[in-house]
């Protein structure tokens, strides 16, 4: 069986949905980041692989892209988690709660 | 490719990288505010230099012609009126004024690239100047209220822009391309119109940018970081981002989807009643004053959204128009709070009372706004309500304009509860309210603002008229 630009969408759909799943699920701040990153690989392996299928190269330059911008909004994401957690001893985000989620 | 096309960017680019090196050497602190308030001349300068010009240049990728010209001068006006608001504000993080100043520069660069920008990689990125900048500002105090509305935002940012890269990942596997230009004519080339991989694009696509204009149901981060990120934050996450989330939606949806009109317009023609009814039913119950605002700008966004339902020119051009009047008022309401809360340290409506007897024409300046926000005239508010909804009508969204009409009576209710507690109210103490000079001035150019658009609306509604001409088809 050859692997095709299918397979490619409905894994990057799936990973897409975990990610998902974990953003709205999970407690701990540092795993939502996680999820997080999970839903922007999900988008690079769609981008990636329409550009190879169509032989566009603007997909690829896309992800690389992503990739840095990710990595920039993960240290400031990373930064405030440690601000929150100086001051409250905690990262569980059903804790935020000074102000009505 | 002309680089000079790009030189309101770059020179504001420059100021913001100039405000941090100058913080190495200047032993007065002081000085870094008003070299950036200043400094926004030079792109000021570039802007208008180049106004008249209709170019594209990078491949097609950065537009520069009214449209993007008048939101340059936008954002740089609203940049300049929060710098001047945050002078004395900026005492409260002394050790991190220049980063402070810098970081809103850097936001603003974001934004007039996201108004002048025809090419999704650099939509994609312009967002995310914007988006971090903002994030670490609202995390800017480090008190823990405002930490947690920092990471709030910033994870409920991340995943609205996961969503909308998604989208953006389906539009350019079915058209082959980032361009704007591209992606319509490869929509009307190849048939893309009822495909479903495209709605579902396109929808994802209004999900992304429906987070940036808090539109129902991607609000649920507004309350929160209104109420926890630094006062003058406030103002220009009110008014900045979110206008620049309405510039990015205009070009995208006009350029790349205007084959497409029918299908979005009715999308907004929903999410507008919703939005306005939410954000003005829950501004009701509201004790402080800026989640009070941050519902009434949910409710705004409801109004504005009218302005993308109506697909004509006449409708987005009464959209730019709202945009400024509405970002004139929000920014004299958030001013005057800003001034009265330094002395009071508290942002609950009920301390606000007797407030006119206190400090006379902050408690008046803030009057002002708030009755510009229920569109009352002779008030800027008043004209911008007009326009939205007479276009409204002209594209036969009649049951809409309704709704609108409705949500604004039912808005006047907690608007101008805020006043009678400042008006009859008994004082709580008889201390007067002083605030800095630059306060001052921003105060007086927005209330000045306020009414002088309320009265002779129709200078702007000239500019408006002329930046939205480059959509006619």
């Amino acid at each position: 069986m050859a692997v095709g630009l299918e397979h490619f969408l409905i894994l990057s759909a799936v990973l897409f949905a975990i990610g998902l799943y974990g953003v709205l699920a999970k407690r701990n701040a540092v795993v939502i980041l996680m999820s997080i990153e999970i839903m922007l690989t999900a988008v690079n392996i769609t981008m990636v692989a329409f550009s190879r299928y169509s032989h566009v190269i603007s997909g690829q330059v896309f992800v690389i892209f992503i990739m840095v911008v990710a990595a920039a909004e993960a240290a400031v994401g990373l930064a405030l988690i440690i601000a929150i957690y100086r001051s409250r001893k905690t990262v569980d985000a059903e804790k935020f709660d000074l102000m009505k989620w | 490719m002309d680089l000079y096309l790009l030189s309101p960017e770059i020179s504001l680019l420059a100021l913001a990288l100039v405000v941090i090196l100058l913080d190495l050497f200047i032993g007065r602190k002081w000085i870094l505010g008003w070299v950036s308030i200043i400094g926004l001349i030079v792109p000021v300068i570039f802007t208008l230099s180049l106004w008249g010009r209709n170019e594209t240049s990078f491949g097609g990728a950065l537009a520069v012609d009214h449209f993007s010209l008048f939101f340059h001068l936008f954002f740089l006006g609203v940049a300049a009126l929060v710098l001047l608001s945050s002078t004395e504000f900026a005492r409260k993080f002394a050790a991190f004024r220049a980063e402070y100043y810098a970081l809103i520069l850097l936001a603003a660069t974001g934004m007039m690239l996201l108004a002048s920008t025809r090419e999704l990689i650099s939509i994609f990125v312009a967002l995310e100047l914007t988006g971090i900048s903002l994030y670490v500002l609202t995390g800017f105090l480090k008190d823990p209220k405002s930490s947690e509305a920092g990471l709030k935002y910033l994870l409920l940012g991340a995943v609205a822009s996961a969503v909308f890269l998604y989208g953006m990942a389906l539009v350019f596997g079915l058209t082959g391309t980032t361009y704007l230009e591209g992606i319509a004519a490869a929509i009307s080339a190849e048939g893309l119109l009822g495909s479903p991989a495209l709605l579902m694009g396109i929808v994802l696509l209004v999900a992304g940018f429906g987070f940036k204009i808090a539109a129902v149901p991607f609000q649920m981060w507004v309350p929160d970081v209104y109420e926890g990120a630094p006062t003058p934050i406030t103002a220009y996450l009110s008014v900045a981002s979110k206008a620049a989330g309405f510039a990015v939606i205009l070009r995208v949806f006009y350029e790349a989807l205007g084959p497409a009109s029918l299908d979005w317009g009715m999308i907004f023609a929903v999410l507008a009643a919703i939005t306005m009814t939410v954000g003005n039913i829950v501004a009701i119950a509201q004790k402080n004053i800026k989640r009070m605002l941050g519902y009434s700008s949910i409710a705004m966004a409801g109004y504005l959204m009218i302005g993308l339902a109506a697909v004509t020119t006449e409708a987005s051009s009464a959209l730019i128009f709202f945009l400024a009047c509405y970002a004139l008022t929000n920014l004299g309401a958030f001013i005057a709070i800003i001034a009265i809360s330094n002395k009071i340290n508290s942002d609950e409506i009920s301390d606000y009372s007797g407030m006119v007897r206190r400090a006379p024409l902050y408690a008046l300046a803030l009057a002002l706004c708030l009755i510009s926000l229920t569109g009352i005239p002779p008030t800027a508010g008043f004209m911008a309500k007009i326009y939205i909804f007479s276009a409204g009508v002209n594209a036969e969204l009649l049951w809409l304009v309704i709704i609108a009409v409705i949500n604004s009576v039912i808005s006047a209710y907690y608007y101008l509860r805020v006043v009678r507690v400042m008006f009859l109210g008994e004082p709580l103490s008889k201390e007067g309210v002083h605030a800095s000079s630059g306060l001052r001035v921003a105060l007086s150019i927005s209330c000045l603002g306020v009414l002088l658009l309320g009265i002779y609306p129709w200078m702007l509604l000239k500019f408006a008229e002329t930046a939205a001409s480059i959509f006619l088809p």
